[in-house]
Formats: structure tokens, sequence, C-alpha cells
């Protein structure tokens, strides 16, 4: 009978805090709609009940920046739609992650071209690449646990740095 | 080709000095630079095309010259009838006077036009770029402006292409 059996007998449970910050941003990761194109369709699918994606704990999908921590770019992203996209994410608060969902978010996908951003990393960084045409429900849901994956590796001596 | 228009074809032809060409049922009437807004006028008063469509160009380079066709759609919805007037503008200084006081719908449409082809319109009262971002050199629907965009990166060329990226910092 160790001190951890006790105290869990009682209702204590010990851990780190980097643990438990990560735990609690993962859990609770709102994203921010930003369906463009033909990808929001198959956002909206990966939300709805068949791949429900609030058992992730996104069942709130926020239309406001100010109160999301997750935008996934859906769909393709025009030159003229660039700079609102660099706003709305700078005024995500941190701590902020992006997905790039689709071909055209990833790479500018079969649109090589004038009019279109070739990949949306050209101005925000982007967390995990989704790769698809439109990727399907589950390949989002796939992306999504990767990043939740990478949010419980992050250290805190990583976050200082600005 | 209906009665109807092709009376007013023939009056295009008389007063203007207008050629046409006939495709499928449709009917192109090639007007000069400076008698187009004449034309306009007199279809909008006299015949009843109270609509314009659409305004566009397109570029013939290096087939034909004058290089740039503008294309002005009139339709008449009392009378049922869509009628193509054409503008041949040569590429070195194509400058179209605007009818935007004859129809309020050119407002836009000649916007796209600058933007895509590089065409200016005199007298309009909003010239700039439409769809292009203001600081945009170039005009994309242009014949001899590039295709495509980048290099796509494949994999024996992934390491070159990623060092001339440009990724986001933050």
């Amino acid at each position: 009978m160790g001190v951890e059996q006790k105290l869990a007998n009682m209702g204590v449970v010990t851990t780190t805090l980097e643990t438990a910050v990560n735990w609690g941003r993962t859990n609770a990761m709102w994203p921010m709609l930003f369906g463009l194109a033909c990808c929001a369709i198959e956002m909206m699918a990966a939300q709805s009940a068949t791949y429900d994606m609030s058992r992730f704990g996104m069942e709130l999908m926020r239309p406001s920046p100010r109160q999301s921590d997750l935008m996934i770019v859906a769909g393709r992203v025009s030159r003229k739609m660039a700079p609102v996209l660099r706003r709305l994410y700078d005024q995500m608060p941190e701590p902020k992650w992006v997905i790039a969902m689709g071909d055209c978010a990833s790479c500018g996908g079969v649109f090589n071209n004038y009019a279109i951003l070739q990949g949306v990393d050209e101005i925000v960084p982007v967390d995990v690449y989704v790769a698809g045409c439109p990727p399907r429900p589950e390949a989002l849901i796939h992306g999504v646990v990767t990043l939740h994956e990478k949010v419980r590796a992050e250290k805190f001596k990583d976050l200082t740095k600005t | 080709m209906d009665n109807k228009l092709e009376k007013i074809v023939q009056v295009l032809q008389e007063r203007f000095g207008a050629t046409f060409e006939e495709f499928r049922g449709e009917a192109h009437v090639f007007v000069s630079l400076e008698k187009i807004i004449e034309a306009l006028s007199l279809l909008r008063d006299e015949h009843e095309f109270a609509l314009l469509s659409t305004l566009t160009a397109v570029d013939y380079w290096p087939q034909e010259s004058p290089r740039f066709h503008v294309i002005y759609q009139l339709t008449s919805l009392t009378q049922n009838l869509s009628l193509q007037l054409r503008v041949p503008v040569d590429g070195s200084q194509p400058r179209v006077p605007t009818a935007t006081g004859l129809f309020q719908a050119a407002n836009w449409r000649e916007r796209e036009v600058l933007d895509m082809f590089g065409i200016e319109f005199e007298g309009h009262p909003d010239p700039r770029r439409i769809m292009m971002p203001e600081d945009w050199t170039g005009h994309p629907l242009r014949k001899d402006y590039p295709l495509g965009y980048e290099e796509p990166q494949f994999t024996f060329n992934f390491d070159e292409i990623d060092l001339r990226k440009p990724y986001a910092k933050e």
C-alpha cells in the first residue's frame, strides 16, 4: 500500500504540470469555422453524428476567432482572402494551432495559378497537414488526433521562445 | 435570326457602319471604338435593350490584330432578344470610353476587364483592381501571361524547392 494508493482512495491523482496543462489544452480545443470551399462540406460531415468530432472536445465550433484555439483551414485560399485569413489568425489568442485541411490548403492543390495561394503555410504557420481532395472525415479526425498527440508532447521549455 | 433582330442589326449597319457575323442564331455586331457609346445609347433608348447582361473582353494574341475585343451583351426583356456588340481594341494603348453612364451594371465589369486585360476605361468613376491585390503587376487573362504559378514539388526536387518556398515564420 503506497502513498499513491492511499491518495487514490481519497480521490487525489498526482501528475506533472505539463501533462495536466496539455491535457486541458487537447481535450477542449475549440475550432474556428474556416470552411472556405469543398473541404468545408467534409468538415461539416466530420462534425455530424456519423463521424462525431465532439467526442474530441470539438463540440463548439466558434465563428469568432477570439474564442477559439484551432483554425482548420478547409479549402482553397485565394490571394484576395489571404490578408483576411492572416488577420483572423492574428486575432486568435495564444495558444493556437492550425490544421491545413485538404490539398489546396496544404500546397495549392490542383490550382497552380495566379489566383490561389500555393499552400496556406505561406501566411500562417501550420501544425498538421491533412492530405486529400477532399479528405474523408476519418482523415480529418486522424489529423485532429495527430495534433492532439503533438500538443501532448509539448514541453514548457519550448513554449517560452517567442 | 429573329426578324426584329435583323431589323435592328440593319439599323446598326446603316448608322454606324458596323459589320456583323451570325453564329447559330446569335448576332455579333462589330462596332468601332468611336461609335460604341452612341450605339449603346441608341439600343438602350430606342430599341428597348435595357439590360447589359455582360461586359467582358477576349484576347486574340498573336493570331489577330487588333488584339482585344471588348464584348457588350445586351438583352431586351420586352422583346426577348439578345444582341452582342464587339469592339476591336488595339493592344498598345487600350482605352475605351466607359459605359457606366448608360448602364450601372458596367461598373464592376469594367473593373474586371481592367484587372484581367489592362484595358482602361475613360471616365470610369472607380478605376481600380477588383480581383487581384492592389499592388499586383500584370494582367492575368492576357495570352502572354504565364499559365502556371510555381514549379510543382515532386520527390526528386523536394529539397531544392523547399529552400525557395515562402514559409510563414509566426
